[in-house]
């Protein structure tokens, strides 16, 4: 089997000026969503308490609130969580509320409704960690960025690296506004998803870079973009097997792993679908952008015989 | 020509790891067992002996049981099912006696060889086993503010002692303030505070007719409260833990002000929770026989050297400022009935009983209070932020006049039976040192880390068979060779996981899923590589030495790139996150020899050493 007989021979570098402007818009709303709707950030950094309860037959949640109002714990978010017999209570902290007693008292409220309610599972963070935590990911996200830049500009040509962390800020950023847009719960296990998709988008625009590197130093003669093009190509066959057998994963654990981790695999299918996308319009016309050119390129150095070819 | 042969050597690896893996990966087959775990609540490994009784116990009432064995100073015994265990534990507790803790726990049924030489199944999380994680932030302020306290209480008796007047000693937020009336007065008791604790600094002041020593702690000295602090809540909460009876807790300073909690397997937080977190304390004060804690209630001031306190039924109650002892002071506490009315009875230590003796001797007839103390926090909204701030809860449990001189035992009245009990406990586990709260909660019902067993294996495993499936289909006899090394990176990193005792969680489980997912991207590298060599016409073998050759960097620069995102989300992540990025890094590392030295190890012999006209690529 073969997606390509023959090399194909698309011209990726064509409709870029689409790309950019399917980019620029993306971004743009994107930005805008997290500016004025922001992250629906889960209680792991706003603090508060999820209390997720099971019951043996289907509940409705109409008396459940009403019964949760009525004992005065109001402004709580009730939903069902994977089935119709599983709930989840979500209450943000909140001023005067004794933030140990608040499982123990949703928890009889529940029992109230229907006396076989059972506790699943319980989160509890205080507002002080809770800000911890938020800054630790921003810090994390921030500084696997930035390892991420030496490491290429270590690797390649500095055109390059600015190529590639553009692709991964592009990214982040579309990845954050779908999770802004659709104001999907944004939980400790979604930054984690972010990060991976850093690390998988990233990637993908390494081997296309080493490919172009490979090819400008082999088809001295041709301009960069026939380079580009080429190498787009040649690695696109790759791209999408690789991009399929992780989807294919991914879409395992988004319909098999349960609700726990549901935010994760959708961050991380949205993150795969548009880290593919930006290794081939973004990462490698800003580098060509940036006019990358033969001459920008050493040579690679010389490796060590790593086959174990007997001549 | 070229031929692609691999020297002994690196076959030989490739086996050797292989192997390795499957030996270290094997006792995770097995499953669990009901079991029951015995420690010592001092922390210290048990011995061949204290297995020995164990065994005895079991035996006399001939429980049906299965291997027992000593592991890591714990014994632990497996049974063949859950009503066996049930019947052991209770009695194991109950003949044991006090200094051990019992507790239900699910043991691996590995057999006993792999055992002796140390092999293990990977250990779950809590999101998998189920089970209570509390993470505690210790009041630095509080416990400052109670060795100021002290301190205050201190020099009183000490200038008393040494015949010094002075006009007041009062704590003013983080100082102790001595007013005396002459200079020489001043000097005197600054002599007699340095003789008796040089460390602290002090200064002097004049206020109007009045000469200050202001008194204060020095930052070593908060640092040294501050580190005692915590490090004697870590004590009392295990302790406490200790109580619970729960196997392989965890209870382990974090940082600077805070302590972790982990109990697997416990089902219920709220009672867990009761138990830790209780600030609870005692303390022992005489009652203001002179003032009227009535008239101090209308005027909402107590008289100088008392305070005013409120009982259970909400009868004001003026109480001298001293104390008599803490509840730190205390060696036992055990519940009973005294009367037919619920007691606890209490012991003190050498210096609690000294102190006490002494105040009952010169006290006879009048009458002492028992104060509880707990602390709760409050979140209130300050300066547009939420903020926690504390709360003492001080209640009078019991006014009773003294009829006799007593020192080291003594019991408490006036509380209800299941008060006493839970009281009891905790004077047993010892008072904290300053007061703790909760700023973290994660409980997993023991029901949803099944499920979370259950869903995430079943993700490995159809996101695995789609992934051969597919590979199989596209690069036929070389997809099959990756799929063959895909799965030796799955054993490989079950068997890294059970090799470092790294705890499988949940994300942990996803990093795996996400592995088999990227781990094929270095084998379609090579192969998409060796197709195209073979399109330009290069003959199999230069095309199979080719591929591997040139896929190389990419390969290497992709993995190492993941890799770095790995291992900052390791560094800033917490709990159940760094499960995913363990397992990520194990997973990228163990893939790139896999998918690398492994495919070609087999590329090389099925292919290497003979003339091949096609490649089934």
């Amino acid at each position: 089997m073969d997606f390509f007989k023959i090399e194909s021979h698309i011209d990726f570098l064509k409709p870029r000026k689409i790309a950019y402007a399917i980019s620029a818009t993306l971004i743009v709303v994107s930005l805008v969503s997290l500016a004025t709707r922001g992250l629906n950030f889960g209680i792991e950094f706003r603090g508060g308490v999820v209390v997720e309860a099971g019951f043996p037959e289907s509940i409705d949640l109409p008396p459940i609130r009403a019964a949760l109002e009525e004992a005065g714990v109001d402004r709580t978010v009730v939903q069902h969580f994977g089935s119709s017999r599983e709930i989840t209570v979500q209450l943000l902290a909140e001023e005067g509320v004794d933030s140990a007693a608040t499982r123990d008292r949703i928890m009889s409220i529940l029992r109230s409704v229907d006396a076989r309610a059972e506790l699943r599972r319980v989160e509890f963070v205080g507002p002080q960690v809770g800000r911890e935590l938020a800054e630790q990911g921003g810090l994390a996200t921030l500084f696997a960025l930035i390892m991420i830049l030496a490491y290429v500009s270590f690797r390649f040509q500095w055109k390059f690296s600015v190529g590639a962390v553009a692709a991964l800020v592009h990214d982040v950023i579309i990845t954050l506004g779908i999770f802004s847009l659709i104001q999907l719960a944004f939980d400790l296990a979604v930054l984690a998803a972010v990060l991976a998709v850093i690390g998988y988008s990233l990637n993908d625009t390494i081997v296309i870079f080493d490919r172009i590197r490979e090819n400008m130093l082999k088809m001295r003669r041709k301009s960069t973009e026939e380079v580009v093009n080429a190498s787009l190509n040649q690695t696109l066959s790759r791209t999408i097997m690789t991009g399929v057998t992780t989807m294919l994963v991914l879409l395992a654990l988004y319909f098999l792993g349960g609700e726990a981790i549901a935010g994760f695999s959708i961050a991380l299918i949205i993150g795969v679908l548009i880290g593919t996308y930006s290794s081939i319009y973004i990462a490698s016309e800003t580098a060509m952008a940036l006019k990358v050119t033969t001459t920008d390129l050493l040579p690679p150095q010389a490796k060590e015989d790593e086959s174990g070819v007997v001549p | 020509m070229v031929l692609n042969r691999f020297p002994l050597w690196k076959n030989l690896l490739v086996v050797a790891v292989f192997l390795i893996g499957l030996v270290f990966a094997l006792p995770n087959i097995y499953g669990d067992a009901p079991a029951v775990q015995v420690t010592a609540d001092t922390g210290q490994p048990l011995d061949e002996a204290a297995m020995a009784r164990i065994s005895a116990i079991l035996d006399a009432r001939s429980i049906p049981h299965g291997p027992i064995y000593l592991e890591d100073g714990r014994v632990t015994v497996r049974f063949p099912d859950v009503e066996e265990q049930l019947r052991a534990l209770d009695l194991v507790r109950e003949q044991l006696g006090r200094g051990y803790v019992a507790a239900l726990t699910l043991a691996p049924r590995t057999p006993a060889f792999m055992r002796a030489v140390g092999l293990r199944p990977m250990s779950l999380g809590l999101d998998l086993r189920g089970g209570v994680h509390f993470m505690y932030e210790v009041d630095m302020e509080a416990a400052i503010g109670q060795a100021l306290d002290r301190y205050e209480a201190d020099f009183r008796t000490l200038l008393r002692d040494e015949r010094i007047r002075y006009k007041a000693v009062r704590r003013d937020g983080d100082v102790v303030r001595v007013t005396l009336a002459s200079a020489d007065d001043r000097r005197a008791a600054a002599r007699v505070i340095a003789a008796a604790d040089p460390d602290l600094a002090t200064s002097e002041r004049q206020v109007g007719e009045d000469f200050e020593l202001v008194v204060r702690m020095t930052d070593n000295q908060i640092r040294e409260r501050q580190d005692f602090a915590i490090d004697q809540n870590t004590i009392t909460l295990r302790n406490r833990v200790n109580e619970l009876g729960v196997s392989e807790p965890v209870v382990q300073r974090q940082g600077a002000d805070r302590i972790v909690v982990q109990l697997p397997g416990v089902q219920d937080p709220a009672q867990a929770e009761r138990v830790l977190g209780a600030t609870a304390t005692l303390e022992f004060r005489l009652v203001d026989e002179v003032n009227s804690p009535f008239e101090a209630a209308e005027r909402g001031r107590a008289p100088l050297g008392s305070a005013l306190y409120r009982d259970r039924n909400g009868q004001p109650v003026l109480l001298r400022r001293e104390i008599i002892v803490t509840g730190d002071q205390l060696t036992g506490a055990s519940a009973g009935f005294d009367e037919g009315l619920p007691a606890v009875f209490v012991n003190l230590d050498a210096r609690g009983a000294r102190r006490m003796g002494e105040t009952t001797r010169a006290n006879l007839n009048k009458r002492m209070a028992v104060v509880f103390i707990e602390q709760k926090r409050d979140l209130v909204e300050r300066d547009g932020e939420m903020r926690e701030v504390t709360r003492t809860e001080e209640r009078v449990i019991s006014v009773a006049t003294i009829r006799g001189v007593f020192s080291n035992r003594f019991m408490i009245t006036g509380l209800d039976p299941l008060e006493a009990r839970d009281l009891a406990l905790l004077l047993r586990a010892g008072a904290l040192a300053a007061p703790i709260f909760k700023v973290e909660e994660r409980t997993i019902g023991p029901s949803l880390g099944q499920e979370n067993i259950e869903r995430g294996m079943q993700a490995v495993v159809i996101g695995f068979m789609l992934v051969v499936l597919f590979m199989a289909l596209y690069y036929r006899v070389f997809g099959l060779i990756a799929n063959l090394a895909l799965l030796t990176n799955l054993v490989l990193v079950v068997a890294l996981l059970s090799m470092l005792q790294a705890a499988l969680t949940l994300p942990g489980i996803a990093g795996i899923v996400l592995t088999v997912g990227m781990a094929v991207d270095a084998n379609v590298l090579i192969f998409e590589r060796i197709r195209e060599e073979l399109r330009n016409g290069n003959t199999p073998q230069a095309a199979i030495h080719a591929g591997y050759e040139k896929a190389f960097s990419s390969i290497a620069d992709a993995n190492i790139t993941t890799l770095i995102a790995a291992v900052v989300l390791f560094t800033f992540g917490t709990g159940p996150i760094r499960g995913f990025a363990v397992t990520l890094s194990l997973g990228i590392i163990t893939s790139m020899f896999t998918a690398i030295v492994g495919t070609r190890a087999v590329v090389n012999a099925l292919y290497g050493g003979r003339r091949v006209q096609t490649l089934p690529i």
